[in-house]
Formats: C-alpha cells, structure tokens, sequence
C-alpha cells in the first residue's frame, strides 16, 4: 500500500537533486533546469497532501506554481540569450561584475 | 497492486532521469533527460487523481517550458561539453541532503498533529476537472486573473529581450557599436 509518507519522500529526494544541482552547476541553463526539478518535486508533495485530506487547496497551489515556473522560463530565457550574446558565455563566475 | 508497481516504477524512471539532468556534462543529454523525467511526474499526478494537473503537467512541461527551452539553445552552441570549475565538496552536498531531511519533518509535522484545517473538500462523485474549475472560478479567481496578467507580462518580456535585433548583439551596446560590429561581421 502506498502511502502519503512514501509519495513525500520521493518529493524530497527530487528536491535533494535539485538542490544538489543548484549547489553544483556553475553554469545558468543548468541552474534553471535545477529550478524546474525542484519546482516539480514541490508539486507532487501538495498533490499527495491534497488526495491524502480530500482537499483541493494543494492542486490549487500546483497550478499557479506551474504558472510561475512557466513565467520563470520565459523571462530567465530571454536574459540568458541577451548575457550569452555579450559575453558569449554563461558560466555563473563571468557575473560578478557587481561585487558586493 | 498496481498502484505499487506503478509508483515504484514512476519514482525510479523520475530520480534517475533527474540525476542524469543534474550530473551530465552535455546541456542537450539534461534537457532530454528533463523532458522525459516531467512526463513521468505526470504519472505522479494521475496515481494521486490529480487527472486535470497531470495534463496540465505534460501539456505545460513537456510542451511549452521544453519548447522554450529548445529554442533558447539555439544560440548557445550545446554540441560541446559544458565546461565549468566544480569545486566539488563533500559538505556542500551533505548540507544540501539535510536541507532537504529538514524540509520533509517540517513539511510533515503538521500532519503528523492532525492539525490541518480543510478549506475546500472535494465533492464525492464530481470529477476531477470539474472540481478545478469550481474552485477556481470561485475562491482562487483573483489569484487566477492575477497569473494570467503574470503570463502575458512575462510573455511580452520575453519576446522583446530575445526578439529585438536578432542578427546581431544587441543589449548594453548602444546601436553604433552594435552596427559597426555587425558591419565588421559582415566583411570578414
């Protein structure tokens, strides 16, 4: 029998890879590609709370962070053509032109 | 039983697919590898009769974010290897694992109390999509309009950031430099 505790721990495994990945990569289209992961593992934990309680506020949460990653996308996208246009590279170390 | 082979198959394809998208050092292996691992969490989403969210899923994931994705990697050149300096600690990933650990006790605490107010039930005998569609033409439609105003934001921003002089560079040049450049291009 599967259970809620089952569906959150592959939740939080998904989200240990991409937090993993998020540390790890040094580069920005692997560091969005990191961001879906952990978007997605998120949603699979309020789906299974969502079933487990019969309650419809977690499905509710999944699709309007659907809609964000989406959103995400096309702006993060669009910067990261700009940045690779000038610099012609995307790794994280070329952005420190604002040290703080 | 079927629910059991189902999830242990789903969850096994999902963190090996997620792994390799994390680990591979080629940008066009992970982004397969990503496209295919969304389409398993749909699979997720179907076992927790969250039908309309797993079409959503694939619709969205698979189809748009992907798409974008590809065609976002059409200006960078992703047939070489992504070279980066990992500094590979063994603290850093400790760190994270126990992020995550924290994450599922704080997430799950609640329930472990019993101590959680249901908000909007689900109707028996009411199908899942219609079930979205009462909930979110009701209680979440501001929210709902408000993401739709998001959309079409980030939607115009991402055209005009790409769009805009696609032939040559473009962004903190001004128009000289970046004609002088193109016309340099042009006569090589």
């Amino acid at each position: 029998m599967i259970t809620l505790t089952h569906y959150l721990v592959v939740s939080s495994i998904l989200f240990a890879i991409g937090l993993v990945g998020i540390v790890r990569r040094k580069n920005l289209l692997m560091l969005f590609f990191s961001t879906e992961i952990l978007l997605n593992a998120v949603n699979i934990g309020f789906a299974a709370i969502s079933r487990e309680f019969h309650d419809m506020t977690g499905q509710m949460f999944a699709f309007f962070i659907i809609a964000v990653a989406a959103s995400e996308v096309a702006v993060g996208l669009g910067l990261l053509v700009l940045w690779y246009k000038r610099k012609s590279t995307i790794d994280l170390d070329s952005m420190q032109s604002m040290k703080g | 039983m079927y629910e059991i082979i189902a999830f242990y198959l789903f969850s096994f394809l999902t963190i090996t697919l997620f792994s390799i998208v994390v680990f591979s050092k080629n940008a066009l292996y992970s982004m397969t590898a990503l496209a295919g691992g969304m389409i398993f969490i749909s699979g997720f989403f179907f076992l927790l009769d969250a039908d309309f969210l797993g079409v959503v899923q694939i619709i969205v994931y698979s189809g748009a974010v992907m798409a974008v994705y590809a065609f976002g990697m059409i200006f960078i050149d992703t047939a070489k290897d992504v070279k980066e300096k990992i500094k590979a600690k063994r603290m850093i990933y400790s760190f994270s694992v126990a992020i995550a650990v924290l994450l599922v006790v704080i997430v799950s605490s609640p329930i472990i109390s019993k101590n959680i107010i249901i908000s909007t039930p689900m109707i028996e005998g009411v199908g899942n999509s219609k079930m979205v569609g009462y909930i979110l033409f009701t209680k979440y439609l501001v929210p709902f309009e408000l993401t739709a105003v998001m959309l079409l934001v980030a939607m115009v921003a991402g055209i005009v950031l790409v769009s805009k002089k696609m032939d040559i560079s473009l962004s903190l040049k001004n128009d000289y430099e970046a004609k002088s450049e193109f016309e340099e291009g042009v006569a090589k």
